[in-house]
């Protein structure tokens, strides 16, 4: 294994090498940084020539430049990588350490809500093979496929964004559009359910009540000025979110799973209002991340304390309940914020943002405000990312259940008699996600690599904005940075879905024969 | 007796009901009889194939056709990209200038007729015909996707097929030039061509870029090689004593062809979101010649006011593209002889039926 690393790692350096010296070589024949001063008339012309030939090392040919910045790369072995200057006086380490967090937000988000949406949304249309929500996922997901993002993202600006920020001012939502949202969830629960024509019904017209009067409330109590979930309605999500969990995990059938899942429920409650104090006391990260890891302890010692044997699926699954019920209580704090942000006069009552990555007005020290506007401005990239990559997942995950459905592994499962919903998330799911595990990972890296058009469109800084200003400025340093880490992360990216792949899957083992 | 001989006969139908097509699907056809079938009853598939013929053949004969100058064709649509009509005033909404005077509601419902008008979609702010402009564009935009199909698919796979046939180093070697050109953006080569050549025009553009296209494919018919050589008929194949290059092009390639069509598919669907993505942020076809992306780019701030120059273009991409993934999908559907047949509602009731009976004899 050790071996199989260290040789794939040798090709890769190779690789990135040579596509390093030929991208330089070519972004260094790609333009002439001395044009503009050739043809000018200025006095010290002559200076300014040297001066900049001086900077940028143009008396050296390329080729042998190209070492030079290597050298400063090499850097990286004795723990002090040079990535050289940047054209605006800046290093480019500084400029890159700007910018991957930016794009890293910009992408992560997107890509675990496509991630998950999709492959929810996948097996569902597979376990429903040629039902009429098969076929109209199958239709959105093509759709999904065929959009441009920069043609979507002016969509959502207009529809999205405008119109949403215009309906604040009078937060009514018309008749119309609440009979048109119950419709569609009603439709879109009732397909999911299916079974027979009175299930049908029946799930539809709860649905569709629910989602209606849901909506009918919300308008009528100023919810969308004012919004947030209250201790309440925390826990009685916390107990829904509890029993689904439950089922879906290890089946409701397994009472001590139940149990502790409920006790964690009850605790969101409990620890509510002191979560509060805490969240006004000590705004920051750390205290956010420090009560996540306390929550996870007491989730793995309640799910320890309510189980005799089988522990580990029940302590997962009481530690997936509870950090989506603290998830609540953090969702909740973000609503309260609300209000607060749309006061303030950098926002002004138009809180979602068409452009950039900050709110330049919002000058406030308060962290939440702060966490809110980043909030805000992913809302819109993240729509348009999750809307255009959700319809892959959504293809790949229902062809890979369904080749997994017709296994023969399946047919003995049920044949011993286990449970559908065993046989479904236990033998099924768990090898659908082999195959899907790598794609994840190599998606990623294509995504951060890929954000250059994601980011001109919404006006965001990141890495793609620092390819466009060194492939434009003829700021090789720049360009090469970016290059250097794009390329890094896409190859080494192929490397771990290889390692996972073999990991997750038994019959695969890489480099053993060869 | 009589008892017996009703389970028989039921047992006939639902046998009859279930296998008599599969059994009509094998007996005595080729593999392209089974597959064209098969691809014709895919209902959203043969539409999307008319929607993209339509489209192919309404939008290269609507304007002049120019070859080299000796082949001249004369385009069914009255203005050129180049004509500057007067910009039309009046009976526009809001005050602007120049609006479509596309009609598809006929004069009974209350609207205008069906009729395409003097400019059908509306004039750009020096009044040049936007619809010779879409058509214009959308032909750069068709051409450079063939382009980048053709050249990805063939580049695609023959380096598949040679690395996954001859396996060891050659497959060693292919592949990591393979990965070498996945890191090597094809933004910086345009760049680095627009310095050097000027602008070369689209047809460029697309030989580059279908240059960089065929990674992804070639990995895919690597793959299918190499399973498809340690099959039986490719043992019987090399016993009988056929060459490296007939088992190749007789015995591996008709296997390999549906996973290669339904990826050039794809290839081709991404080809024309690749354009015109890069033609909106500035990297594809420039100015002064037409892309779908271009014009994307050019109107998407008058979109509140004029947003028909907004609509129409993305409306010619979204459709190409939607076409070639449903056709995909169909020759998918077409080619997998694993996949298991969408069963028809009378079939399934009449199977139901059959099996109901059965239960209800036993």
């Amino acid at each position: 294994m050790l071996a199989f690393i260290l040789r794939r790692l040798g090709i890769l350096s190779v690789i990135l090498f040579g596509s390093s010296f030929i991208l330089y070589n070519m972004a260094a024949i790609s333009g002439d940084p001395l044009a503009d001063l050739k043809l000018s008339t200025d006095p010290n012309r002559d200076f300014l020539i040297a001066s900049l030939t001086r900077e940028l090392q143009l008396d050296v040919p390329p080729p042998a430049r190209y070492f030079l910045w290597l050298k400063g790369i090499f850097g990286v072995f004795i723990g002090k990588p040079d990535f050289g200057m940047s054209r605006d006086g800046s290093t480019v380490a500084h400029s890159l350490a700007l910018a991957i967090p930016v794009t890293i937000r910009l992408v992560l988000a997107a890509t675990i809500f496509a991630i998950v949406l999709g492959i929810s949304i996948g097996i569902v249309t597979a376990l429903r093979q040629y039902s009429r929500f098969d076929y109209s996922m199958t239709f959105v997901s093509f759709l999904m496929f065929s959009l441009p993002i920069f043609w979507v993202a002016v969509l959502l600006k207009e529809y999205l964004a405008i119109s949403f920020n215009n309906f604040l001012r009078e937060p009514n939502v018309p008749i119309g559009w609440i009979i048109g949202l119950a419709l569609f969830s009603g439709v879109f629960w009732a397909s999911i359910i299916g079974g027979s024509r009175k299930t049908f019904w029946l799930a539809f017209f709860s649905a569709a009540l629910i989602a209606g009067s849901i909506v009918t409330l919300f308008s009528l109590s100023g919810w969308f000025l004012n919004p947030g979930l209250g201790p309440i309605v925390i826990t009685a999500m916390s107990v829904g979110i509890a029993y689904g969990v439950t089922q879906l995990s290890v089946g409701l059938i397994n009472k001590a799973a139940l149990k502790a899942s409920l006790t964690m429920a009850g605790l969101t409650l409990i620890f509510y209002y002191p979560a509060q104090w805490v969240f006004d006391k000590h705004p920051g990260s750390l205290p956010v991340f420090l009560m996540a890891c306390i929550t996870i302890t007491i989730a793995v010692f309640v799910g320890l304390s309510f189980s005799r044997i089988d522990r580990a699926p029940i302590v997962r699954t009481t530690i997936i309940t509870a950090v989506l019920s603290a998830g609540l209580v953090i969702v909740d704090k973000f609503m309260q914020t609300w209000k607060p942000y749309m006061e303030t006069d950098a926002i002004n009552y138009r809180p979602v943002p068409t452009i950039g990555q900050r709110s330049d007005l919002l000058d406030t020290p308060d962290y939440w405000l702060n966490s809110l506007d980043i909030v805000t401005h992913l809302f819109l990239p993240t729509v348009a990312l999750t809307l255009i990559s959700f319809a892959g997942y959504i293809r790949y995950s229902r062809g890979t259940l369904l080749e997994v459905l017709n296994q023969d592994y399946i047919r003995t499962a049920r044949a011993k008699g286990l449970t559908e919903r065993t046989v479904i998330m236990r033998h099924a799911f768990r090898n659908t996600m082999i195959p899907l595990t790598t794609i994840m990972v190599v998606d990623f890296a294509g995504v951060i690599g890929g954000a250059l058009i994601t980011e001109s469109v919404f006006g965001w800084s990141g890495m793609g904005t620092l390819f466009r200003q060194g492939l434009l400025g003829y700021d090789l340093n720049l360009l090469m940075g970016v290059f250097f880490i794009t390329a890094t992360l896409s190859v080494l990216a192929n490397l771990v879905a290889d390692l996972l792949y073999s990991a997750l899957d038994p019959r695969i083992r890489v480099g053993g024969g060869a | 007796m009589i008892f017996r001989k009703k389970v028989s006969d039921n047992t006939e139908i639902s046998s009859s009901g279930e296998n008599a097509i599969a059994n009509k699907e094998i007996e005595g056809l080729s593999q392209g009889q089974i597959v064209r079938r098969r691809f014709f009853r895919h209902r959203a598939a043969v539409f999307s194939l008319g929607v993209i013929i339509f489209i192919v053949v309404f939008v290269f004969t609507a304007l002049d056709f120019r070859f080299l100058g000796i082949w001249h064709v004369k385009g069914w649509w009255k203005w050129s990209p180049e004509d500057l009509p007067e910009l039309r005033f009046g009976d526009c909404p809001n005050d602007t200038v120049g609006c479509p005077t596309i009609s598809l509601l006929p004069k009974a419902l209350g609207g205008n007729g069906i009729g395409l008008g003097d400019h059908p979609f509306g004039q750009d702010d020096i009044g040049r015909d936007f619809f010779s402009l879409v058509m214009k564009g959308t032909q750069r935009s068709l051409s450079v996707m063939v382009v980048i199909g053709f050249l990805g698919g063939t580049i695609g796979t023959v380096v598949g097929s040679i690395s996954g046939y001859y396996r060891g180093k050659i497959d060693a070697v292919l592949m990591r030039f393979t990965d070498f050109i996945i890191t090597i953006p094809a933004i910086i080569i345009g760049s680095v061509v627009g310095y050097h050549f000027g602008n070369l025009g689209a047809m460029f553009l697309a030989f580059y870029l279908g240059l960089f296209a065929w990674t992804g494919l070639s990995r895919l018919v690597r793959g299918e090689f190499l399973t498809l050589r340690e099959r039986e008929f490719v043992d019987a194949a090399r016993v009988a004593g056929a060459s490296n290059r007939r088992i190749i092009f007789k015995h591996i390639l008709p296997n390999a062809v549906g996973v290669i069509i339904v990826s050039v598919t794809l290839l081709l669907s991404g080809a024309i979101l690749l354009e015109t993505a890069l033609s909106y942020i500035g990297f594809g076809v420039v100015e002064p010649d037409v892309s779908l992306g271009l014009l994307i780019n050019k109107y998407q701030d008058s979109f509140t006011t004029r947003p028909w120059l907004f609509w129409y273009p993305g409306l010619f991409i979204i459709s190409i593209a939607l076409s070639i993934n449903f056709i995909g999908d169909g020759l998918r559907d077409a080619f997998d002889p694993r996949q298991r047949r969408r069963i028809s509602k009378k079939e399934r009731h009449e199977s139901a039926t059959a099996r109901k009976l059965a239960q209800a004899n036993d």
